[in-house]
């Protein structure tokens, strides 16, 4: 396209191809959008990058940072070509005052249309495989993906901490310190965190947005995301998920600690909760009141139950 | 038809259009439950009164179950879930529990939270957990997760015949007592049960859990 431009009718004295009084527009153009181009992309790894969201208090909401940046740095160069040849055509290519004459007929140049479609291509099929890529590693570990997750840390003992999404709060059981559970979010910096989400009412999603996790929390699912803390400090976690009528409540504040400030927390908060831990249910990795005996004796014992730990039989009077 | 027929028509169609719109709005946009006013203290406390009704025979969803408030100013009881209270203040609640037992989903919400002492007096009693599954005696909870207030409401015996309509005057009950302190802050505090007690609702969490007025609300503390 940028061959096109020295092609293209400027006015009354634009003669047209092989006009040899015509400037090389082309070049022209691709040395302003190379030098906007190099100028924008370094402004925007060293100056705006490190402040894009999520910011980089933990290894995936970091790596998130990095995507955004490789994606901000490619798109960059394409917008300003965009910009900066319409700009060019706005000023250069003008109808000037008196210019009454039609422009010389458009014809395609395979060359040009050759470069752009390639151009393109290996930019989308590069953030393809980019983006594909960046699922499979620690980058992309903040999403939840499933029960069997694609990555995990080699090596590394993580913190397992379960986020149990209900209408309209998050509580966080840490099974490695006695199961209990509690409406506060603590976490050990340097130390890696595996997250299991679930839900036991409707669907949550579990959004700790400076911490680079958000997994969905469905009910009978063990949702599993890793991140590791890199910073002490607050992190806001927020419901993802139109969850019912005080949806837009449901947010609270986790804290990165440091790890002797946690393990402090964490074994002062187990004593503290100890007497409502040992009626909890054994640690699971979902809920499923289906396989709890406690919960369907005390049905059974109110005469509400259905069927095998379901709260109401489904003619209890209507299903919605 | 005549000019002037044809112009009065016009009015009438423009005046019964906005009317309707304005119908709308404040029927279903601006109307909902009354707001129960306890921002006149007593020694710098308020005290409030509620009652959870196994039905609202009240309303037009009659085997819903809902929260009731006694008013401060004519002591009967209304059907809301709205109230406001001063910011800083003691409030002592006492709720009356008219309902049965439904076991908690989650018997974490068994712990009493928030409280002063972090415990609430069930028929006189301190209790700071209540145990829903050990032998279904909670029936709902009254919890604030702003301010982190979590009470189970203890029930009636298995065997007791609950009060047939609502609001409840008579009839088997518990009281459960406690008090909390309300933020400095002015601003809404929502309040729920916890307990998925949306009978005909998958696994209980429609209906009333999900409507202001039954059993969930707002707290406004006011400055």
């Amino acid at each position: 396209m940028a061959a096109a431009a020295g092609d293209a009718p400027s006015g009354a004295q634009a003669r047209g191809p092989g006009n040899h009084g015509e400037p090389n527009h082309g070049l022209r153009i691709f040395l302003i959008w190379l030098v906007v181009a190099v100028v924008a992309d370094v402004l925007i790894w060293v100056v705006w990058g490190p402040h894009l969201p999520p910011g980089d208090m933990a290894t995936a909401s970091g790596g998130q940072q990095f995507d955004i940046k490789v994606m901000a740095a490619l798109a960059a160069p394409v917008m300003a070509f965009v910009l900066i040849y319409f700009g060019y055509a706005l000023v250069v290519w003008r109808q000037r005052e008196g210019d009454e004459e039609d422009g010389p007929a458009l014809h395609g140049n395979t060359r040009i249309q050759a470069t752009w479609i390639t151009v393109t291509s290996v930019i989308v099929l590069f953030l393809f495989a980019f983006g594909t890529y960046e699922l499979t590693t620690a980058q992309g570990a903040g999403a939840g993906e499933g029960p069997s997750p694609i990555w995990k840390p080699n090596g590394a003992k993580p913190l397992q901490v379960q986020v149990i999404g209900q209408q309209w709060r998050f509580t966080y059981r840490y099974p490695q310190f006695g199961g209990f559970e509690t409406t506060q979010l603590m976490l050990p910096k340097d130390q890696w965190v595996e997250f299991h989400v679930t839900s036991l009412d409707v669907i949550h999603s579990f959004w700790a947005y400076q911490l680079g996790v958000k997994a969905d929390a469905n009910p009978g699912t063990d949702n599993v995301a890793f991140t590791k803390p890199t910073q002490l400090g607050q992190v806001t976690v927020r419901c993802a998920e139109l969850c019912g009528l005080w949806h837009g409540a449901m947010f609270d504040y986790g804290h990165v600690l440091s790890p002797a400030a946690f393990a402090s927390w964490a074994n002062s908060t187990r004593a503290q909760l100890a007497s409502v831990t040992k009626i909890l249910p054994p640690y699971a990795t979902t809920y499923d009141p289906t396989v709890i005996p406690n919960i369907n004796k005390a049905m059974a014992k109110a005469g509400i139950a259905g069927a095998n730990g379901y709260y109401y039989p489904p003619q209890d009077p209507a299903q919605p | 038809m005549s000019l002037p027929v044809r112009v009065a028509t016009l009015v009438a169609a423009f005046i019964a259009v906005v009317a309707g719109g304005a119908f709308l709005v404040i029927h279903y946009l601006l109307g909902g439950p009354p707001v129960e006013d306890f921002t006149a203290t007593s020694a710098g406390q308020v005290n409030v009164t509620m009652q959870e009704a196994p039905q609202t025979s009240v309303t037009s969803k009659p085997d819903w179950v809902s929260y009731f408030i006694k008013s401060p100013t004519t002591q009967q009881w209304v059907h809301t879930t709205l109230f406001k209270v001063p910011a800083g203040t003691r409030v002592n609640v006492t709720i009356l529990g008219y309902d049965g037992c439904t076991p908690l989903r989650n018997p974490f919400w068994s712990k009493v939270t928030g409280t002063v002492g972090n415990v609430a007096y069930v028929n006189g009693k301190p209790q700071s957990v209540i145990n829903s599954w050990s032998g279904c005696n909670v029936g709902h909870t009254f919890s604030i997760p702003g301010i982190g207030l979590n009470v189970p409401m203890a029930t009636p015996p298995l065997t007791a015949n609950l009060c047939g309509s609502s609001p409840c005057t008579a009839g088997p009950r518990t009281v459960v007592k406690f008090s909390f302190t309300t933020p400095k802050v002015a601003g809404d505090y929502f309040w729920q049960c916890r307990v998925p007690c949306g009978g005909g609702f998958l696994d209980g969490f429609g209906g009333p859990m999900q409507t202001i007025g039954y059993m969930t609300g707002n707290m406004e503390v006011v400055s």
